[in-house]
């Protein structure tokens, strides 16, 4: 009898579930996006992620304000906006994962590839990215001139960053590259020796340079069209105010006053050779 | 039977009917389960890692690692049941050891050995490959786990056992290597097992020094294209190991029931 019953249940769950049907996912164009009055996550605030920890020179100061470079950057769009700013945290490897966001965009040194803009939608680039390649001074790999002459090294990178593709792509390291949670990590392993080179994004191996491991040194950069973008959710249409607003600040120069400001410093190293 | 079969249809239709009509099921399936990532990340391409191939270095940190675990947590075991006052610093030893490694969680032993060995700079202990260092914090960690394991098992081998066999003119050792020792090594070889398994799953971790096993390939993958299929991937191959296993555990348990309770009835 209770099973007859519990039968019964289930039976009329199932009708009940196919008859009413679910929500079905609206996915219409994107849409314009008026800048006095633009779609945002929290109403009147332009909520803005970031990972943690945020590295300096990209982040400065403390998370409820950031600045440093990507800091001013979304400060200076969320003012443009008129609307006060509010930082939140987002680990690199949930940015990309699917459903809805809980952020209007995402900014931490995440390069624009056409793979991912399958997925994401990107704000128009905010930095042109380049390859550094960091070495400990007393490491023979130091008297490398061109790429090629990487190739014979332990070769590091971070999980994640184009510097793995670049490693791949262009070094083709004879031994595999050894691939590292965080930049902490990688800074470890080449401090011990575990790994002769260090590759990441230019800025951070001058900053790791001069701020943070002794005795080591960049013996160059290497430019492969990469530029830093937003991320935002597929089909936000809050990305055309963004380009907008940053078309302004390119066109007025204040960019590149941000840039001169916090990134100058890192960028004069010189180009390694193929 | 009837009822059976119509209760299951039943349980699984609403499950899938409710994940079916959830409004975001199109974009999971894409991102999880999309067939051309599945087989992408599987067998790897030009800049991608082959989740596959990473998958080869699990296995051989897994199997390497079972070797010298089964060998030192037995000289652990043995070692912690030594009798008689002189051997106390030994057993203190023994149980120091256990301790401390079951205490201390796995990731931070390959921190620090992985890490902190290298930056000593003390030879060539500190320039090994930092596979090796995986392999060591492993089997350092798991030892201490799978010694209590082959301690349960010696205790749990009647006192008259060995007393039987004292009696018989043979000595401590040769007692405990030919009478105790078999006994309890066979009566243990399922939750041995089962820590076999569950080493399997913590190889993924050795990541965090370097090398690029399968979740890490996973995680590259995902990073690059943005999609997450390469976990599926790399969760499958696990699972794909251990249900042979467990299912080989479950043979030894009920083998061994049928062992012990046959004598019973004589």
């Amino acid at each position: 009898m209770r099973e007859r019953v519990v039968l019964i249940g289930l039976f009329f769950a199932v009708l009940l579930l196919v008859g009413c049907g679910g929500p079905s996912a609206e996915s219409g164009p994107t849409d314009k996006c008026e800048l006095d009055n633009p779609p945002l996550f929290e109403k009147g605030v332009l909520t803005v992620a970031t990972d943690k920890p945020a590295y300096a020179p990209w982040f400065k100061g403390s998370p409820k304000d950031y600045s440093g470079y990507e800091g001013d950057i979304a400060s200076e769009i969320a003012e443009r906006m008129d609307l006060p700013i509010k930082w939140t945290v987002e680990p690199f490897n949930k940015s990309y994962a699917p459903g809805a966001k809980d952020f209007d965009f995402d900014i931490n040194e995440i390069t624009i590839t056409p793979k991912r803009e399958k997925v994401v939608d990107f704000s128009d680039g905010y930095f042109d990215n380049t390859q550094g390649v960091l070495v400990m001074k007393d490491n023979p790999a130091a008297s490398a001139k061109s790429v090629s002459d990487l190739k014979d090294f332990t070769i590091g990178a971070q999980v994640g960053t184009t510097a793995l593709d670049f490693v791949n792509e262009k070094v083709k390291p004879t031994e595999d590259p050894k691939v590292y949670e965080t930049t902490n990590d990688a800074k470890s392993a080449l401090e011990s020796g575990q790994i002769d080179v260090f590759v990441t994004d230019l800025v951070t191996t001058v900053y790791l340079r001069d701020f943070v491991i002794d005795g080591s040194t960049v013996i160059g950069q290497y430019p492969r069209n990469e530029q830093f973008g937003m991320l935002f959710e597929q089909g936000n249409p809050l990305v055309g105010c963004v380009n907008e607003v940053l078309g302004e600040m390119k066109s007025d120069g204040t960019l590149e006053e941000l840039q001169k400001k916090h990134l100058q410093q890192y960028l004069d190293v010189p180009t390694l050779k193929r | 039977m009837l009822v059976s079969s119509a209760s299951t249809v039943l349980f699984f239709a609403i499950i899938a009917v409710v994940v079916v009509l959830a409004p975001g099921s199109d974009v999971v399936a894409e991102r999880f389960f999309s067939p051309s990532h599945l087989w992408q990340s599987l067998v790897g391409s030009e800049g991608e890692p082959s989740v596959l191939e990473a998958f080869l270095l699990n296995v051989k940190i897994f199997t390497i690692s079972e070797v010298f675990i089964l060998i030192l947590a037995l000289i652990i075991a043995v070692v912690r049941g030594m009798p008689g006052p002189v051997f106390f610093p030994f057993r203190l030893v023994a149980v120091a050891y256990t301790d401390l490694f079951r205490g201390v969680p796995l990731i931070l032993v390959l921190y620090m050995i992985g890490f902190g060995v290298p930056g000593l700079g003390l030879g060539f202990i500190s320039y090994l490959p930092d596979v090796t260092y995986g392999v060591i914090s492993l089997v350092l960690v798991y030892s201490a786990y799978v010694a209590e394991v082959y301690r349960a098992g010696i205790e749990s081998v009647h006192e008259s056992q060995n007393a039987a066999a004292r009696s018989l003119g043979l000595t401590r050792w040769q007692s405990m290597r030919f009478v105790v020792l078999p006994q309890a090594i066979r009566r243990v070889i399922p939750p041995l097992l089962n820590d076999f398994i569950g080493l399997q799953k913590d190889t993924a971790l050795v990541s965090v020094l370097g090398s690029i096993e399968a979740a890490r390939a996973a995680q590259i993958y995902g990073a690059s294209e943005f999609n997450y299929a390469s976990y599926v991937v790399a969760a499958l191959l696990f699972v794909l190991i251990t249900i042979p296993l467990a299912r080989l555990t479950d043979r030894l348990i009920a083998r061994d029931k049928r062992r012990r309770e046959a004598g019973a009835l004589a």
